[in-house]
């Protein structure tokens, strides 16, 4: 019996759970736009949740390029295939790594960042103190977080992509001599823009939905002590990874299926 | 001072994104589809197709001239049907042509190879909704080698 009200009691927080992040969405992005008012708060969270996370976002991409294309040409290369190192390092970018690995990396740059500061703002009472101004906190505080956080992903998934690709170029063209031409047209006949690119970019829109999501309502109801913020912190990177993880799997069946 | 430097550094971060997407658009993904065009309609019927699949690519003499866009079953022999649309730019195909579903490569993936016919009189050229008269079907390695044992077991 106590087996049963367990798993009854931890379900039924789960749902309560989400149900509590649905409407803090809710609440926090529908309501009359006040252009004048949101927007310099919207391009200061572009700032930090974009422009910041740049560099990890470009270096990483740059690395991943490269190792895709030495790992792809020394198992091609056995096949007399090396021409096919383009499409190869294109698709696997475009269609996962690309969308996937940027939203891994933001969970952790810019989701945990997220997190620590909105459950700092409740624990130091800036919150409140914001009520107390009749200033609903979720309009002003979450409400810009949210959509930096929502359009700058697909936004950094779409350099890493690029850049990942110029590195497999690199390694695979300028090092290793796979024909030039060979490489870009051989990927251009495969990688179709509506196909491959633009699921990339469907994917990497729900990732960021949900990176986003999940960092703003775990820093929101984090404990408002020390501990309390270091397990939230923790719990979006968890939650966040595993859940683009999980999500990946569905859309790559339904989109590539 | 401190608003419009991050103003600043937010419109490279944009004009970053869009040089990426103009290069995946130009560079990596083919935007030069043959189909995108207007195009005509052909069909033909076949013994069998092989792994053949819809959006194969339709060739001329190793030129992509469109594309399968329907396969299906047709009559009560269940006779294989391809439909595929090939590009208004090429539409002078005689109807003595022949359609055949060839493969690139030992291990490459199958395509439908046309080659013209002649051109006399009385020979028309194949519109919108046709059929092609002379098809080959795709060569099935299993029965290859069938016949292959077949012959050699008459010697």
């Amino acid at each position: 019996m106590d087996v049963l009200a367990n798993l009854g009691r931890s379900s039924l927080n789960i749902f309560r759970g989400m149900g509590a992040a649905l409407i803090m969405l809710l609440q926090a992005i529908i309501g009359k736009p006040q252009p004048r008012k949101s927007f310099p708060l919207f391009v200061r969270q572009m700032y930090v949740v974009g422009v910041q996370s740049l560099l990890i976002i470009l270096i990483s991409g740059l690395f991943i390029g490269m190792v895709l294309g030495l790992q792809g040409y020394t198992i091609l290369v056995d096949f007399g295939a090396e021409q096919a190192l383009g499409p190869m390092v294109a698709l696997s970018l475009l269609r996962e790594l690309g969308p996937v690995v940027t939203a891994l990396l933001f969970a952790g740059r810019a989701g945990s960042a997220l997190t620590a500061e909105i459950g700092l703002m409740r624990a130091t009472e800036q919150l409140s103190s914001l009520e107390m101004m009749a200033v609903d906190p979720l309009r002003r505080v979450v409400a810009p977080r949210f959509w930096a956080g929502f359009i700058s992903m697909p936004m950094l998934a779409l350099i890493f992509t690029a850049v990942g690709i110029l590195g497999g170029y690199f390694v695979g063209v300028q090092w290793l001599g796979v024909d030039d031409g060979a490489f870009w047209s051989v990927m251009q006949s495969a990688v179709d823009w509506r196909d491959d690119v633009m699921n990339g970019v469907i994917k990497s829109l729900v990732f960021a939905f949900v990176v986003t999501w999940i960092a703003l309502y775990k820093g929101y109801t984090a404990e408002p002590t020390s501990a309390g913020i270091s397990k939230a912190t923790t719990s979006t990177v968890v939650t966040g990874s595993l859940a683009v993880l999980g999500l990946d799997f569905v859309l790559t069946a339904i989109m590539f299926s | 001072m401190e608003t419009r430097k991050t103003e600043i550094l937010v419109g490279v971060f944009v004009a970053v994104t869009i040089v990426a997407l103009v290069f995946l658009a130009l560079r990596v993904a083919s935007n030069t589809d043959i189909t995108r065009g207007s195009t005509y309609t052909l069909s033909a019927s076949f013994d069998n197709i092989g792994g053949l699949k819809v959006r194969s690519p339709v060739k001329i003499g190793g030129v992509t001239v469109g594309r399968v866009t329907r396969i299906y079953l047709e009559g009560e022999y269940y006779e294989p049907v391809v439909e595929m649309q090939i590009s208004t730019a090429y539409d002078q195909l005689p109807e003595t042509s022949t359609v055949s579903v060839l493969t690139s490569g030992l291990l490459g993936e199958q395509y439908l190879g046309v080659e013209p016919g002649f051109i006399d009189d009385g020979i028309m050229m194949l519109q919108d909704g046709d059929r092609f008269m002379n098809s080959n079907s795709a060569m099935v390695l299993e029965e290859l080698i069938g016949q292959f044992l077949f012959s050699q077991g008459d010697n």
